[in-house]
C-alpha cells in the first residue's frame, strides 16, 4: 500500500522548480507595495474622471482656478528630483561615495521643495476661497493633490534616512538595496505627478 | 572610493531632456485653439508617453527580466478594469 505524503513533502518544491523569484525580496516587496498603489491611484483618477464628465459645470477652464505656471515649474522640479536620484543610484553602482552621497542630498532637498511649492500653492487657493468643500471640483482637487503630496511628503522623509545610511557608509557597489528601493518609490511618485497634472491641471 | 569597474548606464540627462521638452510640449498643447477632444487625446498621449520614459529608464523596467516586467504591468488591466466599470455608472 502506497503512504500518503506527509505534510512536509507536500509542501517542498520539487527539485526541477525555481527557487525565488530572481529579484531580492526588498525589490520585490516594494514591487508589490507599488502595483497596490497603482490600484489605489486608478480609484482615485477613475472617480475623477465620472465626477467630471457627469458635472462638467463644477469645473473652471484650465488656469482659471489652477495655477498652471508655478505647477509647471514644481512638476518639472519633480522630475529634476527623479534625475537626481537615478544619478545617485548610478553612482553607487559604480562605487562613488561621494556622489551617491551629493545626488542623495538634493534629491531631498528637491523633493521638500516641491512639498514647499505645493503648500504655498494652497494657501493661496485658500485664500481665494478655493476650498476643498468648494463643491465636486475643490474636494477632488485636494483629494487628488493632497495624497500625492503626501506620498512626497513620505519619500522625503524616507529618503532622508536613506541619506543618513549613506553617509555613514553603508551603501556600497555589492549593495545598495536600500538605495535601489527608496528609487523605485520615488520614480513611481514622479510618474503619477505625470499623469496627475495633465489629468488635473491641463485637461 | 571603492575600485570597482563602471557599469554602462542609460543616458539619464537624455531622458531628463526628453521628459522637459514633453512638459513643454503639453502645456503648449494645452491652451491650442484646438477641439477640446483632440486637445485631450494629445494630452494623454504626452502624459503616458512621458510616464512610460520613467518606468522604461529610471525605474529600469526595460533592462529587467521578463518575470519583472510581467509584474508591473500586471494591474494595467484590472485598471483599465477599474476605470470602464467607473465610467459606466455614467453611461447609464
Amino acid at each position: 500500500m502506497a503512504h500518503a505524503p506527509t505534510h512536509a513533502s507536500v509542501m517542498e518544491p520539487s527539485p526541477d522548480a525555481e527557487q525565488g523569484s530572481g529579484v531580492y525580496n526588498e525589490k520585490l516587496g516594494m514591487w508589490i507595495f507599488l502595483l497596490s498603489e497603482i490600484m489605489f491611484f486608478t480609484a482615485l483618477i477613475g472617480s475623477y474622471i465620472i465626477l467630471r464628465f457627469s458635472h462638467p459645470d463644477a469645473w473652471t477652464a484650465p488656469g482659471k482656478t489652477l495655477n498652471i505656471p508655478v505647477t509647471a515649474v514644481n512638476t518639472f522640479i519633480l522630475i529634476c528630483s527623479s534625475v537626481t536620484m537615478v544619478k545617485a543610484y548610478a553612482s553607487v553602482a559604480d562605487g562613488n561615495q561621494r556622489m551617491l552621497r551629493l545626488w542623495l542630498v538634493l534629491t531631498v532637498l528637491i523633493g521638500a521643495t516641491f512639498v514647499g511649492i505645493q503648500a504655498y500653492e494652497y494657501t493661496h487657493l485658500i485664500e481665494k476661497g478655493f476650498v476643498p468643500s468648494a463643491g465636486l471640483y475643490g474636494t477632488t482637487f485636494y483629494t487628488m493633490t493632497g495624497f500625492h503630496g503626501f506620498h512626497v511628503t513620505m519619500g522625503v522623509l524616507c529618503m532622508s534616512f536613506v541619506t543618513w545610511k549613506a553617509f555613514r557608509g553603508r551603501y556600497t557597489a555589492a549593495d545598495h538595496r536600500g538605495v535601489e528601493v527608496i528609487g523605485l518609490y520615488w520614480h513611481f511618485v514622479d510618474l503619477v505627478w505625470i499623469i496627475l497634472f495633465t489629468i488635473v491641471y491641463l485637461i | 572610493m571603492e575600485q570597482v569597474a563602471h557599469r554602462r548606464h542609460p543616458n539619464y540627462i537624455g531622458v531628463w531632456v526628453g521628459l522637459a521638452v514633453l512638459t513643454a510640449v503639453e502645456l503648449t498643447v494645452a491652451f491650442l485653439p484646438w477641439p477640446k477632444r483632440t486637445i485631450i487625446l494629445l494630452l494623454v498621449f504626452l502624459a503616458v508617453w512621458k510616464a512610460l520614459m520613467v518606468a522604461l529608464y529610471f525605474m529600469h523596467l526595460r533592462y529587467e527580466t521578463n518575470r519583472m516586467r510581467i509584474l508591473a504591468i500586471a494591474p494595467l488591466p484590472l485598471a483599465v478594469i477599474m476605470v470602464m466599470a467607473v465610467i459606466t455608472e455614467y453611461v447609464w
